[in-house]
């Protein structure tokens, strides 16, 4: 009998620690039940046209004529393509060596760099350099590229917000570095607390671990707060004093549902701290194509920018970069589509033949979000031991549950965490597929679910109703007496 | 926007100039790193030690958390010479020449340094171009005027496309394997190929083959001690994703005098040697057709190769993306997976990984990152693992999984696209065969040089044999000598390509990759050039 060259024991480590919830056992369990006929509300992934969200049309003509350049010079190409889709795919296409089927350079096309700088300039007031933008598949793998080169084994610490996205978690795993955690306040409204932040890195410190850099996401996934300017700023003193990176993950910087606090870049708060500060802290921020009104998950369109970060670094990770030849390239045009038309000032520009359309899509796509964002979290907290904060921004509401503890021990004989066996049952009887808070990090003994905001506004009242059902059901049969007191942490 | 190009390749170059006077680790080879050792200590470096030379400065010490001095050695380890120095200092002389034409002896850079066939004028398939954009902006669909503009079966195709994606949603994330009903045409293209049964759950798709390369050596790679036997000269995907992964490259040597052949005798030495300095060694990688070498495996030397891997218990990679590009008729493509089917090898006989790619092949489409996996003989609990490694990045991007499922599922006979899709093909196909004629026989004639036949692929790899005196002046200038030809190649005619230490050889053996892929009415002058340059540094250097 030869010997087995990938029995499960021998793989890496690494590789069997880490831990990707989002599409684990719940969202398995979920396709099986698709399989079978059932009708499955995916709620687990932020993946708006999965959920019917449809395209904006104006991009979508633009990269159907890059795919097919030949239509460019057919008589017939103005019949079905408005003018300006026809001068903007002519546009990108020179921008290319080649079109969209050739390796771009390994950072992204010149071109489309210069454009994203631009748009960076106009969003915060500071110019920004080109050079220092790296186009990405998706801002996963520009996570993935940065934490690569910042990690070099156990004893190097990634302050990572929990709850947080799993991403941070797995990729840590995977690369062997250590995660050291912050919690989130949930009853300040998934605040941050300074204070908790810098225990967090003394008792790292006290493990042996040096903490390397620290992780954000505003608006927060999948907490959904919407970081204030004051609290920016304290984070970039911290940073700078305790000498760590910070990654900034404003993927959601499209998404917001309120008008108290707008979305202000950790970049943008950096420089208005003056000179002084904004020579320190290195930075590297992250957007991508897959959230905003656009929802492009389909594209794999990200990038990054990197602020102080010293040269011989960043040639680094172009060598890093460069090992995985150039990122897609017609992801690259909607990147740079995207960073045109986030501020609204570029084509179409008011006047063009697609402007109109273009600004109803958009609109009505925030607008809607906004009212399913608010009838989420009322729903929730409308139901029996379930406490939620407001979704201020992003595409996710994260209610706690309170489990009764009949229901934690029936987790417990079952082999399940218990928040697993609560979203697991929710799943059987609704067919909302959820994902369960433990795949985030929660504080020990509280448990939470997370949704998406991203079912269609007219299903909305439905899905509440039917969770609400569900919820009343299964706190009804291991509730022992009514009347708990809901957790307040 | 070429402004930028050049600002940072002047920035780079003149790094690079203050470094090699200053003692640094910031190299773009492994040779300018270790200016002074022959090869085989490199070889050795590379087996037994790990990041030999970077001192590991303790963060408090430097201003920023992140510098050159400690960041991750694995990644100042890693090398990747494709897009290393040479290219660097191409993207500089074409920004010269842009502003100045008359400043140099050429009148433009030609890259023969990458497989990257569209950027060099290659046309795309009109058929696959069709369906991509109607499956992007599937409004189109819904009008009349469509069938003016479009081939009637890639409108059928695209449709059918949509119907498999769940809500005809190309913006959607998908399965993290990739969309199941793309995974069963190309399950479907792959058994049409090899005759024996494909499975679309043992598919994942992915941006590229390289990710999935990367995705392998991340689930076989726990430490230095875990090793990959990979072919020399190889592609630096490999050296640079298991240095990344912190494993060790076990090396076997293609004999270059029998057209690059792949000797058993050799896999099991260099096995043996690794295992007896404690390295484990899990996988072998297998380029067929080779890259940068260009042969095409035996149907019975593959036979060879599965049963070594199932003997020693190793892991079969087969890097199949040149799987299209065949130019000899003695020669035919066989997959791994059809030759071990075919010796009555099934799933619980070895374990095998089949990499495929939209970017080679007649198709030539780079820059959609578009490829695939195939995984057999891992059990359910290993796969599991791979899915959750896939899921960390969600999904490939649709484009190129649409693109995958169409190079193995092309127009059939019958179809109105047929015969255009045929003439586009074979145009392609031939034609990058006469170039690679033209290009073997061109260097043959060359003083000191010898090349084996591309047989396949997309790459020629002619050996140099450099006089002494050439030697002695790339070490004057601290380059290994066949960077320092390559040089001065680019200097004088702009052809780029990659010196053979990118790629490593036979210590002491100098060569350099370059690409068939430059336009067939280009190739007489790039051998003018090349030829008259040869002529030149022979009469320069000649000992």
């Amino acid at each position: 009998m030869s010997p087995k060259a990938l029995d499960y024991d021998s793989l890496n480590e690494n590789v069997k620690k880490c831990q990707y919830a989002v599409r684990g056992e719940l969202y398995l369990r979920a396709s099986e039940l698709q399989k079978e006929g059932k009708k499955i509300i995916f709620t687990n992934v932020g993946n708006p046209h999965a959920l019917g969200q449809k395209p904006l049309t104006f991009p979508r003509q633009v990269i159907a004529l890059c795919q097919s350049p030949f239509l460019l010079d057919d008589p017939n190409v103005e019949l079905m393509f408005p003018a300006d889709a026809i001068e903007r795919a002519k546009h990108y296409l020179a921008m290319t060596s080649g079109g969209l089927g050739a390796y771009s350079d390994s950072r992204g096309l010149p071109g489309i760099r210069k454009e994203i700088a631009e748009f960076i300039e106009r969003r915060d007031g500071y110019p920004s350099d080109p050079e220092l933008i790296f186009l990405t598949d998706g801002a996963s793998k520009g996570v993935m590229q940065i934490l690569n080169v910042i990690i070099r084994g156990q004893n190097d610490g990634i302050l990572v917000p929990v709850p947080q996205y799993p991403l941070y978690s797995a990729t840590i795993s995977l690369l062997g570095g250590s995660l050291v955690p912050y919690y989130l306040d949930e009853s300040a409204n998934w605040g941050l607390d300074m204070n908790n932040l810098r225990d967090a890195v003394q008792q790292a410190a006290f493990r042996g671990v040096t903490v390397r850099a620290m992780v954000i996401i505003n608006p927060g996934n999948p907490t959904g707060q919407c970081l204030s300017i004051a609290n920016l700023k304290e984070i970039v003193q911290f940073c700078i004093r305790e000498n760590i990176v910070l990654m900034a993950d404003e993927v959601y910087q499209q998404n917001i549902y309120q008008d108290e606090r707008p979305f202000i870049s950790a970049r943008k708060v950096l420089f208005d701290m003056g000179p002084q500060m904004s020579k320190q802290l290195q930075l590297v921020s992250f957007h991508t194509v897959s959230k905003g009104y656009w929802g492009e998950c389909g594209q794999r369109g990200g990038y990054y920018e990197m602020t102080n970060i010293p040269p011989e670094t960043v040639d680094e990770i172009y060598k890093v970069a460069s090992i995985s030849l150039s990122p897609n390239v017609p992801a690259q045009i909607f990147v740079s589509h995207r960073t045109f038309s986030g501020l609204m000032v570029n084509p179409p520009k008011p006047g063009d033949i697609s402007y109109l359309k273009f600004e109803q899509e958009s609109k009505g796509i925030l607008e809607s979000l906004r009212k399913r964002a608010r009838m989420m979290t009322d729903g929730f907290n409308s139901c029996r031991n379930v406490v939620c904060n407001f979704t201020e921004g992003a595409m996710y509401s994260f209610p706690q549950i309170r489990l009764p503890p009949k229901a934690i021990e029936a987790a417990k004989k079952a082999g399940k965490h218990p928040d697993v066996f609560y979203c697991l049952k929710l799943l059987e009887a609704t067919g909302i597929s959820t994902v369960p808070g433990s795949g985030f990090g929660q504080k020990e003994g509280v448990f939470h679910l997370r949704t998406t905001i991203l079912p269609a506004e007219e299903d909305m009242l439905a899905i509440m109703s039917s969770f609400k059902k569900f919820n009343e059901e299964f706190m009804a049969q291991y509730e022992d007496h009514q009347g708990y007191s809901r957790l307040c942490t | 926007m070429r402004r930028f190009v050049a600002e940072r390749a002047e920035r780079l170059i003149t790094r690079i100039v203050s470094h090699s006077s200053s003692h640094s680790h910031s190299p773009s080879s492994s040779y300018s790193r270790y200016p002074f050792l022959a090869s085989s200590q490199i070889q050795s470096l590379f087996l037994f030690s790990s990041s030999p030379s970077t001192s590991m400065g303790s963060s408090s010490e430097s201003p920023h958390p992140v510098t050159l001095t400690n960041i991750n050695p694995k990644v100042l380890e890693c090398q990747y010479a494709v897009r290393g120095e040479i290219v660097t200092q191409a993207e500089r002389l074409q920004e010269q020449l842009k502003r100045n034409p008359e400043s140099l002896p050429f009148d433009e850079i030609l890259y023969c340094n990458i497989g990257n066939p569209q950027s060099l004028g290659q046309q795309p398939i009109t058929f696959f171009r069709e369906v991509l954009a109607l499956c992007d902006h599937p409004n189109l669909l819904d009008k009349s005027e469509t069938g003016k503009l479009f081939s009637g079966d890639s409108i059928q195709r695209a449709s059918q496309i949509l119907s498999q994606i769940p809500g005809r949603a190309t913006g959607a994330y998908s399965h993290s394997q990739g969309i199941k009903g793309l995974r069963e045409t190309i399950a479907a293209g792959i058994e049409a190929r090899d005759g024996f049964p494909a499975n679309a759950n043992d598919i994942f798709l992915t941006d590229g083959a390289s990710p999935g390369v990367h995705m392998m050596m991340q689930l076989l790679l726990g430490s230095q001690q875990d090793g990959i036997l990979c072919p020399i000269p190889q592609y630096p995907l490999y050296s640079a994703s298991i240095a990344l992964h912190g494993g060790t490259l076990v090396p076997y040597y293609l004999d270059e005098a029998t057209g690059w052949g792949l000797e058993i005798a050799e896999l099991k030495n260099q096995l043996e040697t690794a295992r007896s300095n404690g390295i484990t060694v899990r996988a072998l990688v297998v380029i067929n057709p080779g890259n940068p070498t260009g042969q095409v495996l035996a149907e019975e030397n593959q036979r060879q190769i599965v049963d070594f891997c199932k003997k020693e218990g190793l892991v079969l990679l087969a890097d199949e993306v040149y799987q299209e590009n065949v130019y000899v008729p003695d020669k035919e493509f066989h997959s791994f997976k059809k030759i071990a089917r075919s010796m009555g090898y099934g799933e619980k006989d070895i374990h095998l990984v089949s990499f495929q790619s939209v970017s080679k092949g007649y198709y030539g489409e780079c820059g959609k990152r578009g490829g695939y996996m195939e995984v057999t003989g891992f059990g359910s609990e290993v796969r599991e693992q791979i899915y959750k490694v896939a899921s960390v990045n969600l999904c490939s991007n649709i484009t190129g999984q649409i693109l995958a499922s169409l190079i193995m599922s092309p127009p059939k006979v019958g179809d109105e696209s047929y015969d255009a899709y045929c003439a586009e093909r074979d145009g392609i196909l031939s034609s990058l065969a006469r170039r690679a004629k033209t290009l073997e026989a061109a260097f043959n004639n060359l003083e000191g040089v010898t090349c084996n036949k591309a047989e396949g692929a997309m790459y020629l790899f002619p050996r140099l044999h450099l006089p002494q005196k050439a030697i002695k002046a790339a070490e004057a200038e601290k380059v290994a000598p066949d960077a320092f030809y390559a040089r001065r190649l680019l200097q004088e005619t702009g052809i780029v390509v990659v010196p053979g230490s990118g790629f490593r050889q036979v210590p002491g053996t100098w060569h350099f990759r370059c690409t068939i892929l430059p336009q067939e009415d280009k190739i007489p002058a790039i051998v003018d050039r090349l030829t008259n340059f040869h002529k030149k540094f022979m009469n320069e250097f000649r000992d």
